[in-house]
Formats: structure tokens, sequence, C-alpha cells
């Protein structure tokens, strides 16, 4: 099993619906935030282009942030979902160091927090909460080792890209172009 | 015209405009760290060889220093962890693909055991101490008899511990201004520059001073080899890593870099200590301060300049 | 009265009780808000259905509260086609309305003479016997049509109810004039009906989509954003008509950065084209509509190369785009847009877009404009309104003959005393809208004001516009009350139930408790047989087949339609409610009246040199004023920003970041400076910025001083000779880069 994402950059609009819907359903303090909006704008008025993006971890499958991990609290489960555990999280920064896309923050408590992939919602065969209130269904998410999912069918028909591939990362979030 | 704007979600204290997660604490673990290594390279390696007469002071009375140094860098460390209750957690496992397990360990391991070593000096420095406790006087007569080895264990531990306070930013992939292999052994370098002005500033011994000088005017001509290399480097290599690199070459950190670690840190007291060469007077402590203060310097800079490279935005 | 002076108004009596309402409780929204670390997510929690009142769009959803009764979060309903299971970021955020600490906690009333900017604290019972005094009051003395009603939002209903049994026909919202307007007598002028909301646009099924200003994506139409979605999923085209880079243009096939102001004439060169190149639906044009010969020697010479002067739009590129269309046709939408309210010919404009949409015969057709269906509640049984003798169109002898809303700007002019002409007006009640920040030309507002006896502001937030008031009603949010069953007109005629998931905060009510509280001072008890608002819905839902029961469990309903296709026009007869019985390309109606019967280009003032015109519209994560101080969706986006082409910036010397203020043609200096964006999105003419910030309210903690107020720099209207509408975007602004002598918020 192979948990990932696709965004569809033709279809969203930036509006950041899954950026309070994440907060609200994963209590992410006021403030802070799992996942963003990055706007992408090139050329000159008139021929002006842009690519709108919502970002969050990768999930990297060579994820540096598990590696510097000194405690082990950074961690990967069954379908390639990376965590972070906070009671053994001793708040040492070496993960957001170690993260090329800045995906994690520190939460006022203490330890680091991210993007869970909302296993949570995942565990019990529903979709993440940014994935299902997104307005312009530009988000995909699903096992990439089964061919029937959302994210393998989009990943199959259309280009993509992942971000910052010279990282090295291998990232699970695939942006459709 | 290129335009590339966070909309929303990410206005994260610490993580924007840029990463400013670590301040001043680090850095100064690193530099506690790389200082107190090069001291326990130099004490050891004298004793190894056979040579504790030749170096009274980097075995014995600068030996002094390092458990103090690693006190306080341990300290710092502490400070910069923001779930500190869970501290603990660092040792419950050993991680070896993460620096900061290895060094942590390293450091759980060394710091006592360099408190172990100059305690054991310390009849010499107080003729008349007494450590009250038979065991204790046991112990000490034990680990005298077996100074060799320790010596051995101890310079083991000090080249870990030097590597890793150099290759901690290095492991950091995501920083192209770490992302290079030469931040390694340019760290350890300098960590053993440091050791050897220490070394030079304290002794009394004329002999002693002279050979720390030199040591110490051969490793900073090393590490401005690595330095140059460093930035022909990051020149040669990725946009995002050229970025880096004019942060140092007419960027926000040209000023800082240049005169407090090239020029003060590096450049001038390598003169002094040609100067001194040469037959003239120079006090130790000038090169020797001016060296502590440009490897302190070096990874200030480095830490926060290294966080505001990244490959995105 | 003199209220005008109004900056001192923070004061409040009564040091301990006022210091408690005002204080602000500094970190203790955070954990309210999200995560005290005691809930973790996957807790079962508990949900209420509800719809949304962040906007008109009222997409319905569930409110789920944990244990202790503390509301979590608001997920859509899966079953309302206003929104299939999905909120917008505002309606998702909407959970911040509930937890804003600085929301209106007690009624205050102003002390001590008219004028004073004092107020205290008072019981309900007190304001509403003050209110209710000074409504009887006005009512001996001028006649109960002398008070107005200016109300936006499903409470004004029950307030509505209230004032019309009293006797006044006056109850206007800023979605009219400011609003929607111009489109809807534009519609009606031709089809005989109008657009509707939310709009019968047929975008799931269109394969072109032509967006005139429309910014969907920023605005975010809930149903048409997601059916935006779904229709580029299969291949639709996109054209996007809009001096501004838009999201909706970032997402288009075609993108026509047209000249500000001249959309009249491209429409027309379009319908040249259509016409010329034979590519109408000449069935369609022939069985349904009415002028076409007239249309047609109407657009003669008016050509793409024509245009092409105007417009700055290439003819190439007109005849490409009007081909598109037609290859589309009839699965294709000219959108009639909403907020259309620009250069004062915009229902010339809105005219000009349903004539289009005609000759490609897409009205009533998939694709295009489909047929909408509401559920009709029958009215709780009670008597009849009293018949009122006067109108506020008594101001206007002779004019606004096609208009059957009440134009807000209109009350206003009707307020301010005027020799020859019956402005009697003395009395507001302003519900769920915030004058301040909706109307242009605020000191029209300000000097209407200043002529009443009696101002009610109803609201959740001590908005600018409650600073004016005499008596200021706290009412509680949408989650936290029942409200009239939501009956909007759909594909499938449905009805929506909003019941309160918490208890009302503060010492804040709901608006039937209002409404009904107040009728019984003012003696219309019997407009109000009903025990409490529980008893009416169950009544109501009763009469259509539901309960309240029902639909407490189930949230929406949907019913059958009574008419059987949403698509009617296939070639069986139709009579349509104008005139004529046809579709009029030719108006009758505007011809009787003396207007244009066929939409002419008129050219519109130009900024003066080294003046921008300002442009503003939405972003998709507020609404207008009402969210700028919503803790949830302040995070997201604090302040807006003036969008500043390189060139001009360049000119300017202005650096991206950099703070400005902005002074208008008639010399009006923004309160506060904005944020400069340098992008290449937006012209070298014009500058843009997101409506609603720049609030002056210090009891908005947050809001206050963020950004700048686009409606303190709209003093020039362009006023809609044929409905009233109030031009806004003919407003020119300049850069002060120095600070003016204003006050600087933190
Ligand atoms: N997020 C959010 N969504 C909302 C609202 C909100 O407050 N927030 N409000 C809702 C309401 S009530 C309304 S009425 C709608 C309004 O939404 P729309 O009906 O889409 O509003 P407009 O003002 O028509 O659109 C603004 C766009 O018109 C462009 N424009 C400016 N001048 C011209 C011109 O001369 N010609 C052309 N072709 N385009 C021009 C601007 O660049 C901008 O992109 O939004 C609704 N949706
Ligand atoms: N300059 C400029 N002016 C404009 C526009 C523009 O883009 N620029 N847009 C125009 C358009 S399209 C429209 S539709 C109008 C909209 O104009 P308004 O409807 O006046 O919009 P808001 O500014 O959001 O004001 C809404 C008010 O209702 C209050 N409120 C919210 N919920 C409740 C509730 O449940 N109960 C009560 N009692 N009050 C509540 C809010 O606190 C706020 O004070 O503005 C128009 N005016
Ligand atoms: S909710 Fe969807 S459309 Fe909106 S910003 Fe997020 S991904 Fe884009
Ligand atoms: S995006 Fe960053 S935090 Fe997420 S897995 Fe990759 S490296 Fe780790
Ligand atoms: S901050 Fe926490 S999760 Fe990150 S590396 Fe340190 S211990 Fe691991
Ligand atoms: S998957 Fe869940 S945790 Fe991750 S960004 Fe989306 S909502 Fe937030
Ligand atoms: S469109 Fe958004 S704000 Fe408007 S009613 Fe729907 S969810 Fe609420
Ligand atoms: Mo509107």
């Amino acid at each position: 099993m192979r948990y990932a994402m696709a965004v569809d950059t033709k279809k969203c609009v930036g509006c950041s619906d899954c950026v309070v819907a994440c907060q609200t359903e994963n209590n992410v303090p006021l403030g802070y935030a799992r996942d963003w909006i990055v706007e992408n704008v090139a050329g000159t008025y008139p021929k002006v282009e842009m690519e709108i993006r919502s970002e969050r971890c990768n999930h990297c499958e060579n994820a540096p942030c598990v590696r510097c991990c000194p405690t082990g609290a950074s961690h990967i489960v069954e379908g390639g979902i990376v965590l972070v555990t906070p009671e053994e999280c001793i708040g040492c920064g070496a993960c957001m160091e170690a993260c090329p896309y800045d995906a994690r923050y520190p939460h006022p408590d203490g330890f680091v927090d991210k993007c869970t992939f909302c296993i949570h919602r995942v565990e019990k065969g529903e979709d993440p909460a940014c994935v299902e209130v997104c307005p312009t269904h530009c988000l995909y998410f699903g096992d990439l080792d089964d061919p029937n999912s959302d994210v393998s069918k989009v990943v199959a028909e259309r280009k993509w890209k992942v971000l910052a591939p010279e990282a090295g990362t291998k990232p699970q979030i695939f942006y459709l172009i | 015209m290129k335009e590339e704007l966070i909309v929303s979600g990410r206005n994260i204290p610490g993580v924007d405009p840029h990463l400013t997660l670590w301040h001043w604490q680090i850095p100064l673990y690193l530099f506690l760290g790389g200082l107190a290594a090069g001291l326990i390279f130099f004490s050891s390696l004298y004793v190894i060889m056979g040579k504790e007469d030749k170096a009274p002071t980097a075995v014995k009375w600068a030996s002094f220093i390092t458990p103090i140094a690693l006190v306080i860098g341990l300290a710092a460390l502490f400070l910069d962890l923001r779930h500190k209750l869970f501290f603990w957690r660092l040792y419950t496992t050993i991680r070896l693909e993460s620096p900061m397990s290895w060094g942590a360990w390293a450091l759980l391991i060394i710091t006592p055991l360099s408190f172990v070593w100059s305690a054991s000096y310390l009849r010499e420095l107080v003729p008349s101490w007494d450590w009250k406790f038979k065991w204790l006087n046991d112990f000490e007569a034990w680990v005298i008899k077996n100074r060799r080895p320790f010596a051995w264990l101890m310079i083991v531990l000090a080249v870990i511990l030097g590597i890793y306070t150099g290759i901690l930013l290095s492991a950091f992939n995501a920083r192209p201004l770490w992302n290079t292999s030469i931040l390694g052994p340019l760290f350890l370098t300098s960590g053993l520059s440091t050791g050897a002005a220490t070394i030079m500033w304290m002794s009394k011994d004329h002999e002693e001073k002279k050979l720390f000088g030199r040591i110490d005017l051969l490793l900073i001509t090393i590490e401005v080899f690595f330095i140059i290399h460093m930035f022909m480097g990051f020149l040669a290599s990725s946009a995002v890593q050229i970025e880096a690199a004019k942060l140092f070459l007419g960027g926000p950190f040209t000023v800082p870099f240049w005169t407090f670690v090239m020029i003060l840190g590096l450049l001038l007291p390598a003169f002094l200590e040609i100067l001194e060469w040469k037959g003239y007077r120079i006090p130790a402590a000038v090169p020797a301060f001016l060296v502590l203060f440009g490897g302190l310097m070096f990874r200030l800079i480095m830490v926060e300049a290294g966080q505001i490279t990244r490959y995105l935005y | 009265m003199k209220h005008t002076t109004r900056r001192d108004f923070i004061k409040i009596s009564g040091a301990g009780a006022g210091s408690l309402l005002f204080a602000k409780p500094a970190m203790k929204a955070f954990s309210q808000v999200t995560g005290d670390g005691t809930i973790h997510p996957g807790e079962k929690l508990h949900r209420t259905p509800t719809y949304c009142e962040v906007c008109f769009w009222k997409c319905a959803g569930w409110v789920y509260t944990d244990k202790k009764g503390k509301i979590k979060k608001i997920i859509g309903n899966e079953n309302d086609p206003h929104c299939n299971g999905r909120l917008c970021p505002r309606g998702t955020g909407g959970i911040g309305m509930y937890y804003d600490e600085d929301r209106l906690k007690k009624p205050l009333i102003r002390e001590g003479k008219p004028g004073s900017q004092v107020f205290r604290e008072a019981s309900w019972e007190e304001a509403l016997d003050y209110i209710a005094n000074k409504m009887q009051d006005i009512k001996e003395k001028h006649g109960p049509e002398c008070v107005a009603l200016f109300s936006h939002g499903t409470g004004g209903k029950m307030i509505s109810h209230t004032l019309k049994a009293f006797g006044s026909p006056n109850i206007a919202a800023p979605s009219f004039a400011q609003c929607r307007g111009p489109r809807e007598v534009g519609f009606t002028a031709t089809y005989g009906e109008d657009v509707m909301s939310p709009e019968r646009t047929d975008i799931r099924d269109t394969r072109c989509l032509v967006l005139i200003g429309s910014h969907i994506g920023e605005n975010m139409h809930n149903g048409q954003i997601q059916e935006m979605s779904a229709a580029i999923d299969k291949g639709a085209t996109i054209i996007t008509v809009d001096p501004r880079y838009s999201t909706a243009a970032s997402h288009s096939k075609y993108w026509l950065p047209i000249k500000p102001a001249t959309d009249i004439a491209l429409l027309l060169a379009w319908i040249h084209v259509i016409i010329n190149e034979e590519l109408y639906d000449k069935e369609y044009v022939k069985k349904y509509t009415f002028g076409f010969n007239e249309l047609k020697d109407h657009v003669r010479d008016k050509t793409p190369e024509w245009a092409y002067g105007i417009t700055t739009i290439e003819p190439d590129i007109i005849r490409k785009t009007a081909r598109e269309m037609a290859h589309a046709a009839p699965a294709v939408i000219v959108h009639p847009g909403r907020h259309v309210t620009w250069y004062g010919d915009d229902t010339q404009r809105s005219r000009a877009i349903a004539i289009l949409n005609a000759l490609l015969g897409s009205w009533g057709r998939r694709g295009g404009f489909y047929v909408p269906e509401s559920v009709h509640l029958p009215k709780f049984p009670g008597p009849d309104y009293p018949k009122p003798k006067r109108t506020w169109k008594d101001a206007f002898p002779g004019q606004y003959n096609l208009v059957n809303e009440v134009l807000s700007t209109g009350i206003c002019d009707a307020t301010i005393p005027n020799p020859d002409l019956d402005c009697n007006l003395k009395g507001w009640i302003v519900y769920g809208t915030n004058l301040m920040a909706s109307l242009p030309d605020q000191g029209k507002t300000l000097k209407a004001i200043d002529n009443l006896e009696l101002l009610v502001v109803i609201d959740t937030m001590p908005m600018d516009t409650a600073s004016y008031a005499d008596v200021v009603l706290p009412e509680c949010t949408y989650l936290e009350r029942y409200d009239v069953i939501r009956t909007s007109p759909h594909r499938e005629p449905h009805i929506a139930l909003r019941m309160p998931a918490s208890e009302p905060l503060y010492d804040s009510k709901p608006n039937w408790w209002i409404a009904k509280e107040l009728g019984k001072r003012l003696g219309l008890e019997a407009y109000f047989p009903w025990k409490n608002i529980e008893e009416l819905l169950d009544w109501q839902l009763k009469q259509v087949g539901s309960s309240l029961e029902e639909m407490k469990r189930i949230g929406v309903k949907k019913l059958k339609r009574e008419y059987d296709d949403l698509y009617f026009l296939n070639g069986e007869e139709f009579e349509f409610n104008t005139n004529t019985g046809k579709i009029e390309l030719y108006s009758t109606e505007l011809a009787k009246e003396n207007f244009d019967p066929l939409p002419n280009f008129t050219p519109h003032p130009e900024p003066p040199p080294g003046y921008y015109r300002l442009n503003y519209g939405r972003a998709p994560m507020h609404t207008f004023s009402r969210t700028a101080n919503n803790p949830n969706l302040w995070e997201i986006k604090k302040e807006n920003l003036v969008w500043v082409n390189p060139k001009v910036a360049k000119l300017w010397d202005l650096k991206n970041g950099q703070y400005v203020w902005l002074k208008n043609q008639d010399g009006v200096i923004s309160s506060f400076p904005i944020k400069v964006r340098i992008t290449e999105r937006i012209r070298w003419d014009s500058v843009y910025m997101v409506h609603g910030f720049g609030h002056t309210e210090k009891r908005l903690t947050r809001a206050y001083g963020h950004g700048a107020s686009d409606s303190e720099l709209v003093t020039k209207v362009a006023m809609d000779p044929v409905m009233g509408g109030t031009g806004m975007r003919g407003n020119f602004v300049t850069f002060l880069t120095e600070n003016p002598g204003k006050e600087v918020a933190s």
C-alpha cells in the first residue's frame, strides 16, 4: 500500500478551504497550518500564466525528516504515511531543518506537527479532510498500489510534476499540470 | 516578472518567511562541541604519543575547560528543545542515521569521561587535594595507571564528536548552504583550531605555545582552503546553491562573514601567528581570542544563513 | 441628530461593565477555536443541521459538537444541491463567527442627549421598549411608512414581517442597487423573468462558459465553482473577459484582457459576428424572440474592428471566441454575473448579455440556463398586512418604473429632506448589513443618518454602522438559532433547516424572538400567533409533507418538481412574461420608458494622469466586511493588498510589501495604509483590492486597521438611469507614500 495525493493545478482556485478544513478537523492552532496555498505568476501583462498549488507534507518515500529525527518521533507507518508522535518528540527541530518543503511547524505545545494525511479518517475509509472539502474536487487521494484508486488513475492519465525533485526525497504528492 | 507567493496558511512563526528555528543555542553548542573535541584530541594525542611533558597545558590544564564547555554546550542544546520534558526520549533509542542521535549519545559518554580526565589531574594542580572517599582515591589511582588506554578511548570519542559537530549541519540536505560535503571537514578543522588556540593561550611553556601556534596556523590555512573550495563548489552547482553562495558574495551576510570570520577570525590571527613565528612579540591571547571569536561567529552565521536558503519559493 | 463625529464612539459608560464587555481576552480565543489539546481528532461528535449564513448562497451543512457541547467543525450536507457536501472556506470557517470574542454581547443604548457618543448596556426589555416607543412616535407623527428596514440575510425575513405588519413597505437590501439589480431588470426586460439566486446557470453541463467580470473562484459561489470545475474536467471552453488576470482567467482557454468599462462594445461585436456569420440559433430566434431585425440593423456597424478600437481586444480573437460560443450552443452560458453595478449603464450591459444568450439559444436549454423550482411554504395563518399609503418611490416621481425591489440608496435619498419631494423617512432598522461598507458615498449615508429620529442596528458584531445607532441589538449567530426554512430555487425543489447547535452565547437573541418581542410591543401580537419558532416551522413543514422532527434528522429534503422538465425550450410553444410574450431582443418596456430599447456603447471617464482606476472584488476566504474579524478566516488572510502593475510600481518607486495610502479623485484618503503587491495580474491603468477590509471600528480587535477600505474611496457613483443601481467602478486613486497624518493601527 502506498498512500499518495494528486493536486490538479488546472482546477485549484486557491480558495484555502483545504487550509481551513484541516484546521478545524485536526485542531491545528490558529496561526499555524499543515497545508498552504502557493500562487506562481509568470509573464508580462497581458501574456500572463499562473499556477495555484495546495501544498502539504509530501510524505516522502525517502524522508530526510525521519532520518534526522534523534528520537524516532518522526516515523513512517503502513502506507508510507510520515507521522510524528508528540510524546516522543523533544522539539529539537532537526526534522524541520531537514525538510526541503518546510512542511512542518513547531506546535505551540512544544512538539513538531505536520500533515498526517488525516490517518484517523483514512483508517476509517474516509478521505482526508482537505480532500473531502475541496469545492473544485482538485485533490485526489488514495493508494498508488491500487491501479483503480482515484489517485492512480489521474497520475496515470495526466502530466504531473513533484516539488523539488532535486532534493531527492521522492515526494508522494503529485501536481497535475 | 516572476512572482511566487504563499497566499495563505503559511505565516508560521519560526518557519516563514524563512526558517528561524535555531538561534544562538545550536551554534554555541556546535562551537563548544568543536572546542571540546579539539581539546580532547590534543590532550589524548600527547598522552598516546607519550609526550605529556612536551604539552603539559594541552594534557592537563586545558582539559579542565573541556567538561565546562561540554556542560554549557549541553545546556544550550537543552535550551533549544521546545518539548523539554521529553528530553529523555533522546536516550531511549539510538538512530545511526540521525547525527543528532549519535551526537547526543557521544556527549552522554564523553562528558563524564572528560570530568574523570581532568579530575585525574586535579592533584597536580592542587597538590593538597584529597578525594575524601577511599573508593574515589582508588578510582583515581586506577585511572592514572590506565592513562594510555583511556587516551585511546578519548581520542576516538573526540574524533566522533568533532565529526559530529561538523556534519550535523551538512546532514540537512534541505538547506542548500549546508548541502556540501566540505562542511564536515571544515567544522572539524575549525574545532581543532579553536582547541589549539585555547591551548596556545593558556600555555605558560614557551615551546608548547610555539608548537600550538604552528599547529593552529596550519589548521587555519586548511580552513581557508576549505572555505574557498566550498564557495567554488556552490558557484559551480545548482541555482539554489549559487543563491546560497550569493548570501556571502554581495548578499546580506557578506559583511559579517568576511569581517568577523574571514578577516578577524582567520586571516588576522594567522598573520599574527606568522609574525610571532618571525620573532615578533605577540601576546598569545590576541590571536587565540580572535580564533575563538571567529569560530563562534562562523557557526552563528552558517546556522542563520543556512536556514534562509531553501529549495522552494 | 448629530452622529457624524464618530471616532470617540468607543467610550462606554459604567467602566466596570464596559471594560468587561470590550476587554480583549488576549490569547484566549486560540484555545477556544482550535486545539486545546484535550480533543484528539477522531473523537465521536454529535451533529445538527444548519445552513450557512456566511454568504447568501446558504449552503446546508452539519455542525459537529463534542460531548461538552463545544462546536468543533461544520461540514456540508451531501444532499444539498447548493453545496453537494462541500462548504467553501468561509462556510468551513463559519465556526469563527461563533467563537469571535469581539461579538456584540448585550443590547446597547446611546446615552444622554442626541449626538452623544456614549453607549450603555441595557436589558432586552428596555432596549425593545425604547425602540417600540420611538416607532410608535414616528408612526403617529409621520405614518408607519416612515420607518425603513435595511436587511441582508435570512433573519431579515422575520424583521420584515414585523415591519410589514407595522405598515411599512420600505424594505431594502444592498444586494439590489449595489449588486444584482441591473441584471434582474435587464434579464426581466428580455425574458420576463430574472436570473434568481442561486443563478439558474447550468454550468455542470455547459460546453462553453463565458465570464464577463464574474470572477468565479474568487467569488466563491459554491455551487457554481463546483460545476465550473466539473465542466473543466469535461473539457468545456472557458472564456474570461476581465481587465485583471483573475483566477478564472488562469483556468480559461481564452482570457480577454479588456479595457475597463468597454464590455458593451465587445458584446455588441460578438452579437454582430454571430448574426453576420449566421451562427445564431435560427429556429430558436424565429420561434421565441422579438425584434431580431431591429437588432440586426443595430449591430450592423458594430464590427470586431470597431470594438477593437474601444476594447483593445483583437478582432481575430473576438471572431474566434464568438465562433467558440456558437459551436458549443445551446450548451453555452454567457454568465450574467452577480455584482454588476459597475459603470451606470449596467442594465444595458446585462441586456446585451441576455440578448447574446438568446441568439445562442441557451435560455431554457441543457448546458445553458435551466428552469429552477422552489418549494412554496404556506404562510402561518394570521392577519393580512395593512396597506401602506406611501412608499420610498414618492421621492422619485416618474422614475424607476421597472424596479420592483427597494433601492437601498433610494432609502437614503428619501431620508434626506428635500423641499420639492416627499422625503419622509425618519427611522431605520438595519439588520445584517453593514451600510458603511456596502453603500457607496459614505458622506451621503451619514447625511441621511443625521436626519433620523431612530436608528436601530441588529447585528452579531460591532460593525462600523453600529457606531451610529441609537440602539444596538446583539443577535446570536446562525449556529445558535432557528431560522426560517430555506426554500431557494434549484434544479430540484428542496427545503433546508437551520437549528441551533449550541445555546446563544452571552445575552444574544435570535431574530425571530426579536421580531416577535418587538411586534408584541407594537401591538402586533396577532401577527405572531405561534408560541415559538419551532411551532411555526413544524406547522409549515407539515404543510409540505415533512416535519421539524424529520428535518432535524436529515437537514435537507428534496421534493418533486411540479413541472417535469428542467429545460423547456425544445421546440414547444412558450409564452414569456413580456409585453410581446417573446424574448425581447428589442425591449418594448425600455422603449416605453424612453430608454434605449437596444443596448448602446457609451464611453466612460478615464483616470486623470497620475490616477488609476479603482477595481475591487472578492477574496475566496472572506465575505464582504463581515468575516474580516472572524478568527479562523483572519488567520488565513489578515489584510487586503493593493495590486499594482510593475510598470506603475517602477514609476512610483513602490516596493513589494510597502504600505501606501490611497487618495481618490475627490481627495478622500484611505483611513489606513494598504500593502503593495506588485503583480503582472493587473493593468497599468488600474489598481485592484479586495472589498471588505480597513475597518475603522476599534472593537473589531483583529480587523481594525488592517488593510484599506474600497468603500471609503467609492465617493463617485454612476447612477443607472433605468433602475437606480450605483455604478461604483468609476473611481480613481493615486498613491501617498508618506503618512498623510492618519492614525496607524499596530
Ligand atoms: N468569497 C466571496 N465570494 C462572494 C462574495 C464575497 O464577499 N466573498 N460575495 C458574493 C456576492 S454578494 C456577489 S454579488 C458576488 C460578486 O462576484 P462577481 O459577480 O464575480 O463580481 P464582479 O464585481 O462582477 O467581479 C469582479 C471582477 O470584475 C472584474 N472587472 C472590473 N472591471 C471590469 C470591467 O470593466 N469589465 C469586466 N469584464 N470585468 C471587470 C474585476 O477585475 C474582478 O475580477 O460574489 C459573491 N461571492
Ligand atoms: N465598495 C464596495 N461596496 C459594495 C460591494 C463591493 O464589492 N465594494 N459589494 C456590494 C455587494 S455585491 C453586496 S451584495 C453588498 C453586501 O453588503 P452587506 O450585506 O452589507 O455585507 P457585509 O459588509 O458583509 O455586512 C453584513 C453585516 O451583517 C452582519 N451579520 C452577519 N451575520 C449576521 C446574522 O446572523 N445576524 C445579523 N443580525 N447580522 C449578521 C455582519 O456582522 C455585517 O455587519 O455590498 C455591496 N457594496
Ligand atoms: S480547497 Fe481545493 S480549490 Fe481550494 S485551495 Fe484547496 S485545493 Fe485549491
Ligand atoms: S515533505 Fe518534509 S516533512 Fe514531509 S516527509 Fe518529506 S521531508 Fe518529511
Ligand atoms: S523535533 Fe521531534 S520529530 Fe523533529 S526531529 Fe526532533 S524529536 Fe524528531
Ligand atoms: S491530509 Fe489531513 S492533515 Fe494533511 S493537509 Fe489534508 S486535512 Fe490536513
Ligand atoms: S458559499 Fe460558502 S459562505 Fe456562502 S453559504 Fe456556501 S459555504 Fe457559506
Ligand atoms: Mo452581491
